[in-house]
């Protein structure tokens, strides 16, 4: 569980480059994550490791390519000040659970750190780290393992009904 | 307490009145597909479940980033998509007609009042004819294949006021890279921009389009100009009319007003590596570059190849730079071609493509090597966006290019 500390604005370009989005499967994408960018990344990385990040993590193009790229590599969380909207969207669907947490900076790299999903807290070296509580109806997907088990279930949905935050 | 247009847009669809902020499933007029998020989208449409997508006729499928296919890879997938098209009944555009942001408004498939998604960031664009029009990725759009709904935390609206007329040789790309600068990548993140006042007003389409398309760019989810009698000439003769008369209300909530005049606005250019970063082409000039791009949905249309041409004049580009034009769709290579446009850039040297997205996302062809410098009228420059994360890529408009494709290096075209 260690992290992997990133700055500012990591556009999902960075995350994977365009010419690697023939392909589809997570391993093969996690294979060429932050190819160009952080070349130690894709051979380093370690089941369960987390992404650290700051402002605008993924933002750029829609390609769900780069959630599923880190999901091959072993990440569950990305913790990050904050999202790009498409990305956020992408990794909760894709089952990759984006933690907005203001204090990201603050957390240190390559450090062995745990993620109290309960508490809604990350520690390191006996510090914690507050994350924000993330929405219910995303936490509803999460929890389904993502939106394609969260909607096999589902026959047909019931439109311009108001869901819980 | 008045609405915003988007939340006009949203209660429209809804029969009950919505606000920023609410999140509601809400039922869509169009979607988008395409060859690099087209089969991922199907693959989980199908592993949700899906049989039959919720409406045929209101989705659309095409092939731009790889075209022609420039792998069995990508062959494959156009082979697959194709399949899905016909199983589907759904209209398939193929590699026929050019970048999907482009297609799209032509052929009528996004009109004012409309929720449209597509599974490409750039989907914003659609703003220009007055719809609400956001990226997706693929996994949603498997889901709104199969249910033709989609969850939407409506946006609050950031209202962008902008007077003034363009200078001579200053356009919309050099407006929507300044306002990026001054609202900064994540400024509008999950927000609507709503373009609007007189410079808007008197915009063509074509300008618009520029403005909305780049939206992203800001972290937006979508951007809008209120539709109007420009927009209703646009929508006319593509297919369906649009009757719906749709805008904010004066006493409408906004998450921020900003204004913007473009009268002293310089051209401006946009420096690695993110959006922005953009400057005034006076503190760049001389810079040299590789390759210069003229195209995208941002700037591949006639307007743009026209500006490009009319600095062009009769000079050739520079012999040591590789100058790449690609209109954005096959209607818009047709209306330059017409006009000798097209004649006139194989003459000075350049390198006309087929309507696709070109260098722009970095993995067909056209790619740079470590060190080369892109001057690009697309809409990213990104470590890494067009090949190598060791080159570098700066944003124009189409002047600026075309006057930085004579010389070789970054040139006011205001001094061609």
């Amino acid at each position: 569980m260690r992290t992997w500390k990133f700055g500012d604005n990591i556009d999902t370009d960075a995350i994977i480059p365009g010419r690697y989005l023939v392909h589809f499967d997570p391993p093969t994408l996690a294979s060429h994550a932050f190819e160009g960018t952080r070349n130690e990344f894709a051979g380093e990385v370690s089941q369960g490791d987390i992404i650290i990040a700051g402002r605008n993590f993924g933002c750029g193009s829609s390609r769900e390519h780069a959630p599923l790229a880190l999901v091959g590599a072993g990440i569950r969380y990305v913790v990050a000040e904050s999202f790009a909207r498409i990305f956020y969207r992408n990794a909760v669907n894709v089952g990759l659970l984006p933690l907005v947490c203001p204090d990201a900076g603050s957390i240190p790299d390559r450090e062995v750190c745990g993620v109290d999903l309960e508490a809604m807290l990350i520690t390191c070296k006996g510090r914690s780290y507050t994350v924000e509580p993330v929405p219910g109806f995303m936490l509803r997907i999460v929890e389904a393992g993502g939106l394609i088990p969260y909607a096999r279930n589902l026959e047909e949905v019931e439109t311009c009904t108001g869901l819980q935050q | 307490m008045g609405s915003t247009i988007v939340e006009k847009i949203f209660s429209s669809k809804c029969r009950h009145p919505v606000r920023a902020g609410e999140v509601v499933m809400a039922p869509v007029d169009g979607a988008m597909i395409h060859d690099i998020t087209g089969p991922l989208a199907i693959r989980n449409f199908f592993e949700m479940g899906g049989t039959k997508v919720f409406d045929p006729e209101k989705v659309i499928l095409l092939f731009d980033h790889q075209v022609p296919a420039d792998s069995i890879d990508a062959a494959e997938h156009h082979v697959f998509m194709r399949k899905f098209a016909r199983d589907q009944g759904i209209h398939n555009y193929d590699i026929h007609e050019g970048i999907c942001h482009q297609v799209a408004l032509e052929k009528g498939r996004a009109g004012p009042g409309e929720i449209i998604v597509g599974a490409d960031s750039h989907t914003c664009m659609y703003g220009a004819a007055g719809a609400f029009a956001t990226g997706i990725g693929s996994t949603d759009m498997g889901f709104v294949l199969k249910f033709g709904a989609l969850y939407f935390r409506v946006p609050e609206t950031i209202q962008i006021g902008v007077s003034g007329a363009f200078p001579w040789r200053v356009g919309p790309k050099d407006l929507i890279l300044s306002i990026a600068k001054d609202i900064g990548a994540d400024g509008a993140t999950y927000q609507a921009m709503e373009f609007t006042g007189e410079t808007f007003s008197s915009m063509p389409m074509n300008g618009r389009m520029t403005c909305c398309n780049m939206a992203i760019e800001m972290g937006a989810k979508a951007g809008i100009v209120p539709p109007d009698a420009i927009t209703y000439e646009y929508m006319q003769g593509r297919g369906r009319s649009y009757t719906v008369s749709i805008g904010s209300d004066h006493d409408a909530r906004y998450a921020d007003k900003r204004r913007y005049d473009v009268t002293d606005l310089s051209p401006q250019v946009a420096v690695p590596h993110n959006v922005d970063l953009s400057v005034d082409v006076q503190n760049v000039a001389g810079t040299p570059v590789d390759q210069v791009f003229i195209g995208s949905c941002t700037n591949g249309r006639f307007e743009d190849l026209a500006e490009a041409a009319e600095v062009l004049g009769d000079k050739r580009f520079d012999a040591s730079t590789r100058v790449i034009i690609i209109p954005a769709s096959r209607e818009e290579y047709l209306k330059s071609l017409q006009a000798g446009l097209i004649e006139r850039f194989v003459k000075a040297g350049g390198l006309v493509e087929a309507p696709c997205c070109g260098p722009c996302m970095g993995g067909a062809f056209g790619l740079l090597a470590p060190g080369e410098v892109s001057l690009s009228t697309s809409n990213r420059n990104f470590r890494g966006r067009q090949g190598s994360a060791e080159a570098s890529v700066y944003l124009c408009s189409p002047a600026t290019a075309a006057a930085s494709a004579v010389y070789g290096e970054i040139t006011d075209p205001r001094e061609v």
